[in-house]
């Protein structure tokens, strides 16, 4: 399993278009991916369960990416945040 | 006459007859059932028609109002087949043998309490989207068929709140106005009335009454103001105030496409300021003819660390695709003094304005510049670009800066990276001292564009930060305009171009005193394009410019 940290940038934080944009991209990788912050975890292809999280401008996530291609998609998923989030 | 306080999120007036908008209702019925297979099924099916259903509305959407809208009907579509939300209706049809009616309105209830019970205005105005998406769905399982205006002549739609289906799927042609009784600036409603241009007030409460339908209802979508059954005073000041919004309208509509020209043919660049790449549609749409401000900052304030040659390229080559060829200005890094960025590790100063900031730390920090005047110089092969860099004081500094683009395009070439031969290197005139020495400058630069805030708060000794200063902190000052028409004639004399970039470019009351000083591109943001070309070709120079000039040069009157 690869991880990553990432403190979210985007001034709306993970709402509805953002977690939208982010649910399409997940949907293009094998990998298993989940979503964390404090003691809540989600699968990120779960749309409502992303946006319950509530995560704001500025709240840490820890992304878990696991499967046979863990490694590529995890950077690609990383890329992805970066740019979008 | 009666007058309801609301609050306006859509600027813009409206009069006409008041028309409540109808839902035809669906009352769930619960029963049980036995194949639950087929009624599983038979959600299904709704389910897949309800996605159909949203596609066709995003695209409508995004005809009529552009890629945000339609995003909104893709998030729906989203919700619609959510795996949490699919698991829980699966559960409630095969699990407890509930009807699909019922199913899916348990399950849209607990998913909209959850996100009403979230601590955020947004995230609550969600539980919107799920009982929007849920009531399609419910409306194809029981065969209902949703809005409409049931009236010949255009109205103005009062309702508790619509949904963003219902507003997008309504004939814009017949609505003048949305009074809501209920929602907020960040509702739908609000959103796609801004995009569309159509009058709204949110949030006017329950008073609004049944009775008041049909009857004659004037808004006012920058004040909030709804007055129904208006006398004949205050309709008579709103069709006055409605006819000055559309004509001001229409003109600018008609601006689109035509050049920035005086009456007496002299042509001025109006060019855009931008803070991210994302602005550029913003500029595309208001017809602006280029970009004279590229803020490069946003790529260090979104950043916890430096940001990568690579991703500064990306950006800059977005930017440049983009414009397709029209000139894009990009402003070398420009922090410090009012934006601080932690990782920059800056230290603390008594007076940051004066500090360690914009060029000063590119200068001083040779590694970090280079980074990014690569990424500049890679992404220049893409577009017709400028540089630009902010804060100069002195000839030195320009001529270190321009030692720095000769490195680092003779790296390029050593490497094989192409970049263009043709950028163009500019500094922002915007302390005392670049004004005085603007003639040795113009021998060095290709242009310059003036920061009016910051040469305001330098020549003034103005902080503008500090906002008790008022009627001493004056943009409208002659040392500045005076400061202005040195900078004009030393670029001319040495074959410069000048620009403005700052707030004072869009400032309609000096545009006539700019074209007189011989400014050749105004900078503004986007929306301030078509009201400035609007006044650009009302001017005609040869009445003006010799008085202006006299004025600036002799007895100045402050304007």
């Amino acid at each position: 399993m690869k991880q990553f940290t990432y403190t979210v940038t985007d001034p709306v934080g993970i709402h509805a278009r953002p977690a939208g944009l982010l649910v399409k991209e997940i949907k293009n990788y094998t990998s298993t991916v989940m979503i964390a912050k404090d003691d809540k975890s989600v699968n990120a292809l779960k749309l409502m369960a992303l946006m319950g999280m509530g995560i704001k401008c500025g709240d840490t996530v820890t992304v878990s990416v696991e499967g046979a291609n863990e490694e590529a998609d995890a950077a690609a998923i990383e890329a992805f945040f970066k740019a979008n989030l | 006459m009666i007058t309801i306080q609301g609050k306006g999120v859509s600027a813009g007036i409206g009069i006409g007859p008041l028309y409540y908008y109808r839902r035809v209702t669906t009352t769930i019925t619960r029963r049980e059932v036995e194949d639950t297979d087929a009624e599983w099924q038979r959600f299904k099916d709704a389910q897949a028609t309800a996605i159909e259903q949203l596609g066709v509305l995003a695209e409508k959407a995004r005809e009529e109002a552009g890629d945000e809208a339609a995003m909104l009907f893709e998030t729906h579509q989203m919700m619609a087949e959510d795996l949490d939300y699919e698991e829980a209706i699966e559960a409630s049809i095969k699990e407890e043998k509930l009807n699909a009616e019922a199913s899916v309105s348990d399950v849209a209830a607990q998913f909209a309490e959850m996100f009403a019970s979230m601590d955020d205005a947004y995230m609550q105005a969600r539980a919107a989207d799920v009982r929007d998406v849920s009531s399609r769905i419910l409306g194809i399982l029981s065969g209902v068929v949703q809005g409409g205006i049931a009236s010949d002549e255009p109205v103005l739609l009062a309702s508790d709140d619509l949904a963003p289906s219902e507003t997008i799927q309504l004939d814009k042609s017949k609505i003048l106005g949305f009074i809501t009784s209920g929602g907020s600036g960040s509702s739908h409603t609000a959103i796609l009335a801004r995009t569309m241009g159509i009058p709204a007030i949110v949030g006017v409460g329950d008073v609004f009454k049944p009775e008041y339908e049909g009857r004659t209802v004037a808004v006012d979508g920058s004040t909030g103001a709804v007055v129904i059954d208006p006398d004949e005073e205050t309709l008579d000041h709103m069709l006055k105030l409605r006819e000055e919004q559309l004509n001001l309208q229409k003109m600018l509509e008609e601006l689109r496409g035509q050049p920035n020209i005086t009456k007496d043919g002299k042509s001025v660049r109006v060019y855009c300021n931008i803070g991210s790449p994302e602005d550029v549609a913003a500029v595309l749409k208001n017809d602006g003819g280029g970009i004279g401000l590229f803020r490069s900052e946003f790529l260090y304030l979104n950043s916890k660390t430096y940001p990568t040659e690579d991703e500064q390229f990306e950006a800059y080559k977005k930017v440049l695709s983009d414009m397709d060829g029209r000139e894009v200005v990009i402003r070398t890094c420009d922090v410090g003094a009012d934006k601080q960025i932690d990782y920059f590790d800056l230290p603390k100063e008594e007076n940051p304005a004066m500090g360690m900031r914009a060029l000063r730390i590119s200068l001083s920090r040779p590694d970090f510049f280079r980074t990014q005047l690569r990424a500049l110089y890679r992404a220049s092969a893409f577009g017709k670009l400028g540089i630009m860099f902010p804060m100069v004081t002195s000839v030195w500094e320009v001529r270190e800066a321009k030692k720095m683009c000769e490195r680092v395009k003779s790296e390029l070439k050593e490497e094989g990276i192409p970049y263009s031969e043709q950028v163009e290197i500019g500094i922002m005139i915007e302390t005392p001292a670049a004004v005085f020495v603007s003639d040795r400058l113009a021998k060095e630069v290709d242009f310059f564009s003036c920061g009016t805030n910051d040469l305001t708060q330098y020549t003034l000794a103005c902080d503008r930060q500090n906002n008790d200063l008022g009627r001493f902190y004056d943009p409208h000052h002659p040392a500045l305009l005076r400061a202005l028409k040195i900078v004009a004639d030393n670029a001319h004399k040495n074959g410069c171009w000048i620009g403005i970039c700052g707030e004072l470019g869009a400032d309609l009351k000096l545009t006539e005193t700019f074209l007189a000083i011989g400014i050749d591109e105004l900078s503004v943001s986007p929306s301030a394009v078509l009201p400035l070309r609007n006044a650009i070709r009302s001017v005609d120079t040869r009445e003006s410019a010799d008085r202006i000039l006299s004025e600036l040069a002799n007895d100045y009157q402050a304007l």
